[in-house]
């Protein structure tokens, strides 16, 4: 169990290929008990018990929150990827127990916001849906602009546009179509909020319109979660702990430090939330910091690393925890 | 700038220009001042997207060093009252990118900003800096009505007539600051009147 969150015992109750690359998963309480409340944009990160080795990925929760007879997520399958969404592709079949983590939510609406206008790419989608349920059932003002690479990849582009018509927006790239985001953000009314998800060269680049064109960073909301970049093993020294350990190629330190028996704060896994952050006792050598949470300042200094998603090379590295 | 004491206290800042295209600025009195000390850092052309909209003091000074900064418009007004009609439609009608820069008395800043945040806006978004008077704007707690630009501390409710300790406890919706009687146990106990809020 790790800080900040509490674990769900849960079967799988349906598997739903969705495209050629997204399968909906279904899950439900073990005892049949309603699950936790969550809010449009929340994730759990599920539990997948792979062998010797347990890996731990967040998705995001893609029903009704109105709704916690059960929780749905959709996983996009990634064949170059670490493995998690394959092994959600291969082996998890309906009637599996699995363990997953109380909803956290990351990417939350502002519901004092007059609008609010959404931005998704490819499985970016899946926040999304839970938020415009949320908001559709209080009868809020939303704008969803949905880009995919085709139609048929178009995951639930028909099911959003069956159920908001006019207000869901579609581009295909194999169309050329193509958000025209200067145009879309210059003309929003005051009082508007943002949400982009997406590739982070999409939520990079909505970034930096939103700001060059005077959009407050408060008005501003995305989610990203980034999988750990894979890199050369290197070797690790917990202090407190006293323990030495290896982090493999594939394998991120946060995993390392989980295998090795330490039980370290964490939320998203993504390099965004500030959960796991460590103290950098003493170092030789360089860091690869992929996070998007501490400052270049912090980066420069030396002295803090997020093990979810940052890597070392080098002769030695000691950490705090 | 007024000093920190209870976190409902506000906390201003020094105007800086934002990036954008659009940029309202509302000020009064000597916060014509924080305008023109932002406008030297201000990058060329910043003003053709601006408009200022000033309450000059009783002096009537500043007016001519705000115009000088040729915004795209320059609007003047008597009093608070009566440009609000102005400021609603202008924000009702204003777009994502418009940028509000609040200068001058606390009275000021917090109204236009109560204005500003029905309209949508984010408080932390909006750029402030206190200049001038420290007058408050406050709100009788006992009968609800608003007094304007008291200076003493206690001060009398212009309404009801009790005799108010001027508290920090500070109405972001109300843009006033919370006035409590300071003698409910003795009416007939009097603390000296000082000049608190010059």
């Amino acid at each position: 169990m790790s800080t900040g969150t509490t674990k769900l015992d849960v079967v799988v109750s349906d598997v739903v290929p969705v495209n050629d690359l997204v399968t909906r998963f279904h899950f439900r309480r073990r005892d049949g008990e309603l699950l936790p409340t969550f809010s449009g944009g929340a994730h759990v990160v599920v539990e997948m018990r792979d062998g010797e080795r347990t890996r731990l990925n967040p998705y995001s929760l893609m029903g009704s929150p109105l709704d916690t007879r059960e929780y749905t997520i959709s996983v996009r399958r990634d064949d170059v990827g670490r493995g998690g969404s394959l092994f959600m592709h291969r082996s998890v079949k309906p009637g599996l127990e699995m363990v997953i983590s109380y909803p956290v939510n990351l990417f939350s609406l502002d519901l004092r916001a007059k609008k609010h206008l959404m931005l998704a790419g490819g499985i970016g989608i899946t926040p999304f849906m839970a938020q415009t349920a949320q908001l559709a059932g209080e009868g809020g003002n939303f704008e969803l602009h949905y880009t995919c690479r085709t139609a048929s990849l178009g995951t639930y582009a028909d099911v959003l546009r069956e159920r908001y018509d006019r207000r869901v927006r579609l581009y295909h790239d194999d169309r050329d179509e193509r958000i025209d985001l200067d145009r879309l953000l210059s003309t929003q009314p005051l009082g508007t909020h943002l949400y982009v998800c997406g590739p982070a060269g999409m939520i990079n680049w909505v970034r930096d319109r939103a700001a060059a064109l005077g959009w407050p960073l408060e008005a501003v909301h995305f989610e990203h979660f980034a999988a750990p970049q894979p890199g050369l093993p290197f070797d690790v020294t917990l202090a407190v702990s006293g323990k030495t350990i290896r982090v493999g190629s594939q394998q991120s330190l946060l995993e390392a430090i989980e295998a090795a028996g330490v039980d370290p704060p964490y939320l998203c896994r993504g390099g965004v939330c500030g959960q796991c952050e460590t103290n950098v006792v003493s170092y030789d050598g360089k860091f690869v910091h992929n996070d998007h949470w501490l400052s270049e300042e912090d980066h420069r200094s030396g002295c803090k690393i997020m093990p979810c998603v940052s890597r070392f090379e080098g002769k030695s590295l000691v950490l705090e925890r | 700038m007024a000093a920190k004491s209870i976190i409902s206290r506000p906390v201003y800042g020094t105007l800086s220009p934002q990036p954008g295209k659009h940029h309202l600025f509302i000020a009064d009195a000597e916060g014509a001042l924080a305008i023109s000390e932002m406008a030297a850092k201000a990058p060329a052309g910043f003003f053709d997207g601006a408009e200022i909209v000033f309450i000059p003091g009783p002096d009537g000074k500043h007016i001519a060093a705000l115009e000088s900064l040729r915004p795209a418009q320059f609007h003047q007004a008597p009093s608070f009252a009566s440009l609000l009609p102005r400021l609603k439609q202008t924000l009702s009608n204003a777009h994502m990118g418009l940028r509000l820069y609040l200068s001058g008395t606390e009275g000021l800043i917090g109204q236009a900003m109560q204005v500003a945040l029905e309209a949508g806006v984010d408080h932390t978004s909006m750029q402030t800096e206190h200049r001038g008077s420290l007058a408050r704007r406050m709100q009788c707690v006992h009968c609800k009505g608003i007094t304007e630009n008291v200076t003493t501390q206690p001060a009398t409710c212009s309404h009801c007539g009790l005799l108010l300790l001027v508290r920090d406890h500070y109405s972001r919706r109300l843009a006033a600051f919370q006035g409590v009687c300071i003698n409910a146990e003795d009416r007939g106990e009097i603390p000296p009147m000082e000049e608190a809020f010059p």
